[in-house]
């Protein structure tokens, strides 16, 4: 089964009489485990079905199916549960919040989820001694590079164990290097069996993944899965595991 | 999120905006420190106002005052012949509601000499032994006028404490008791015996004063002479003290004193005037005031012919006309506090609606991340709270030390009192304010739609 379903979804917006469609009725299931890319170019779409898929928004159109629940029927509380435990959000511009400490970012969807602050501390430092960032815990997010505030965000997305997570231009406020190790910590979670939706313009960051999606006026153009083609042969990084 | 991690979310906001956070509580601080402030001031006028009516006879005295002759009956007026000891026979004898009759005679502009010193007292009255009840007096030493004094009209009088200190040194001057009985003086050039003296009569406040003097003589002697500077009457006392002072400078003689020795000798053109200053009385029940004042009326139109050249005045009216200024006065201070509480309200609405439109994005973020509808406006309400907690609390101390300044400006008026019931009240308020100032930035906060707070660059 699915992890996500989506059937029909359209998403229309009404701009001074004129209908945008930023979503056409688009049909995609993605399964568990998968590593896909989104791509499309800028006002494509990409975004708002991210926004779809990830519960903060919903379609005009259509119905979402995540983990065999139907989300057109949720309330606001149980969408607001369902983002805190099932999915995790990686945006371009980092959002951490730039008061809290690293651990007291990365520990913020656990106080949401109820955790006691013992727990929060432990799984807290679990996720950052996962993306290389347990040395910078007590730093603020002004006081790291790019590179290092995304990988806290990473560590956020990740704290609550969700099904899915979610990546909008990971990279796009990085330069091309720390980029490229952004994506390879993707590719390593990937590996360990987490499920990860990329969103990118870039063909080359698409490259990265097995399945591509690419996305054109609202409407999915191209579905291509490599491994189901064959054809896909892993991706080739230029830098080591263990820099940032 | 807990409500233990939204208020220390919103203790961390308010120290991240220092000055601001300052800034919004002031109304607050402002707001409850004059309600607490306005609050003491007002119990201490009560209090002082309430001792001073007693001082004055109590509740249940009515004052017989002359009044002019009614127009329709001028024509009658050189029949009125005011108040006399025939209206006083005929109270006791046809007034039942009445309980007791105290006749005056007074002699106005009366100097009481011994040797060289010389003083006025407040009043040299003419009157009956039942007048220690009527003005509820204490004598402390000596003894008070009988019937053999009375019959003989006996150059007897009895005093208050503030005569003695005049005319023949007060203890606090020459540090012992001084107990004049026995003693001579001349009032208007006749001589008189005192055969008593009340007690000393004063304010709570003016006794906690002397007391704490006597204990601490060395500070108190320093303040007093910063006291001497300071303008005041017969050694001032608290502003209900004027209650106090007259009554300390009574000198009362018997009625037939009077009467023999200066009325009788001194009417005009040589025709004695038997008028009365005053006949005082007390209704046996407060509840039946209103009857009572009618009965004595019927009485004493019948002794005066019909013509209604006296009116009555009650201590009620003067206890309406305090409560009346207690009102105003709390009414004005209530009104200042509102204003300032409500300013204050608006100024926490103001800089939370401001500061939820900076944290957009952080609101968006926390709605990303999990936070529900009822998480952020948890989050943006307590926050409202504790700014308006911690400036209630401010205000509480602000209040207490604005209080002492106000007393320690004015060290002879009323010491206001601070009641627990007032600092309760506007400690009260000022969190209500801050629930209702941080509902509507709350709701807005929480409302706000995650993408498009995201999207906010
Ligand atoms: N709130 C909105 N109101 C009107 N139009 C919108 C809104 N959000 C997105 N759009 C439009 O929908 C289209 C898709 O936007 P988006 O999903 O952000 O594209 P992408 O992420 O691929 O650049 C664009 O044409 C954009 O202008
Ligand atoms: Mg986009």
């Amino acid at each position: 089964m699915a992890l996500i379903e989506l059937r029909g979804v359209s998403k229309i917006y009404h701009l001074g009489g004129e209908e945008i469609r930023a979503l056409d009725n688009v049909d995609l299931d993605i399964n568990p485990g998968e590593f896909i890319s989104i791509i499309g170019p800028s006002g494509s779409g990409k975004s708002t079905l991210m926004h779809i898929l990830g519960c903060l928004d919903s379609p005009s159109k259509g119905s979402i199916k995540l983990d065999g629940m139907e989300i057109g029927s949720a309330s606001a509380r149980e969408l607001a549960r369902i983002r805190n435990q099932k999915i995790g959000f990686v945006f371009q511009f980092f959002n951490l919040l730039p008061k809290l400490n690293v651990l007291q970012n990365v520990e913020l969807p656990m106080v949401y989820a109820g955790c006691s602050s013992r727990e929060r501390r432990e799984r807290a430092m679990d996720a950052l001694r996962l993306v290389e960032m347990d040395n910078r815990a007590k730093h603020r997010p002004m006081q790291l590079s790019g590179g290092q505030q995304q990988r806290a965000a990473i560590a956020r997305a990740l704290v609550n164990s969700p099904k899915i997570v979610f990546a909008d231009e990971p990279t796009g406020n990085l330069d091309s290097h720390t980029g490229e190790t952004i994506l390879k910590l993707f590719h390593d979670l990937s590996l360990k069996g987490s499920t990860i939706a990329l969103v990118t313009h870039d063909p080359e960051i698409a490259a990265v993944t097995p399945r591509k999606i690419e996305i054109r006026d609202g409407k999915i153009s191209k579905n291509v899965d490599a491994k189901l083609s064959g054809q896909h042969d892993g991706p080739k990084f230029a830098v080591g595991s263990q820099q940032n | 999120m807990s409500l233990l991690n939204a208020i220390l979310v919103g203790l961390r906001e308010i120290w991240a905006h220092k000055f601001r956070s300052l800034l919004t509580m002031l109304g607050i601080i402002l707001g409850v420190s004059s309600l607490i402030a306005m609050s003491a001031i007002v119990k201490g006028m009560e209090h002082g106002m309430k001792e001073a009516m007693i001082a004055l006879g109590g509740l249940d005295k009515v004052l017989t005052r002359e009044a002019p002759v009614p127009t329709w009956q001028s024509h009658l007026s050189d029949q009125a012949r005011g108040r006399t000891m025939r209206d006083v026979e005929a109270l006791q004898r046809s007034a039942p509601l009445i309980r007791m009759v105290s006749p005056e005679m007074a002699l106005e502009r009366v100097t009481i000499s011994r040797g060289d010193k010389r003083t006025r007292p407040s009043e040299f009255v003419g009157v009956w032994p039942v007048v220690i009840e009527m003005n509820l007096h204490n004598l402390e030493h000596g003894r008070f006028f009988n019937d053999v004094d009375e019959a003989n009209a006996h150059a007897v009088i009895v005093i208050g404490t503030a005569i003695r200190d005049d005319l023949f040194g007060s203890p606090e001057q020459l540090g012992r008791e001084v107990i004049p009985i026995g003693e001579r003086v001349q009032i208007n050039g006749q001589t008189f015996t005192i055969v008593g003296m009340f007690e000393h009569y004063e304010s709570d406040q003016d006794r906690k004063k002397r007391e704490w003097a006597r204990e601490h003589p060395d500070e108190a002697a320093q303040k007093q002479a910063v006291a001497r500077g300071r303008p005041g009457y017969g050694g001032g006392g608290s502003r209900s003290g004027w209650a106090f002072d007259r009554k300390n400078r009574t000198v009362y003689c018997p009625m037939n004193t009077m009467w023999l020795r200066f009325r009788a000798a001194s009417g005009t053109g040589n025709v004695p005037d038997p008028t009365l200053t005053d006949i005082d009385f007390k209704v046996e029940d407060l509840s039946q005031m209103e009857d009572a004042l009618q009965q004595a009326k019927n009485v004493l139109l019948t002794t005066h012919n019909g013509i209604e050249d006296f009116s009555f005045s009650t201590q009620e009216g003067n206890i309406e006309s305090v409560d009346q200024a207690i009102r105003n006065a709390r009414m004005s201070g209530g009104i200042i506090s509102a204003i300032s509480l409500l300013v204050g309200g608006i100024g926490i609405m103001n800089i939370m609606l401001a500061s939820i439109t900076e944290r957009v994005r952080e609101i968006g973020i926390r709605k990303a991340i999990g936070a529900t509808f009822l998480d952020v406006f948890t989050q943006i309400l307590v926050e409202a709270v504790v700014i308006a907690i911690i400036g209630g609390l401010a205000g509480l101390v602000a209040a207490n030390l604005l209080v002492r300044f106000l007393a320690s400006l004015s060290p002879t008026g009323n010491t206001p009192i601070v009641t627990f019931e007032a600092m309760a009240m506007a400690f009260g308020f000022s969190v209500a304010i801050g629930v209702l100032a941080g509902l509507f930035p709350a709701f807005k906060a929480a409302k706000l739609n995650p993408i498009q707070a995201l999207r906010y660059e």
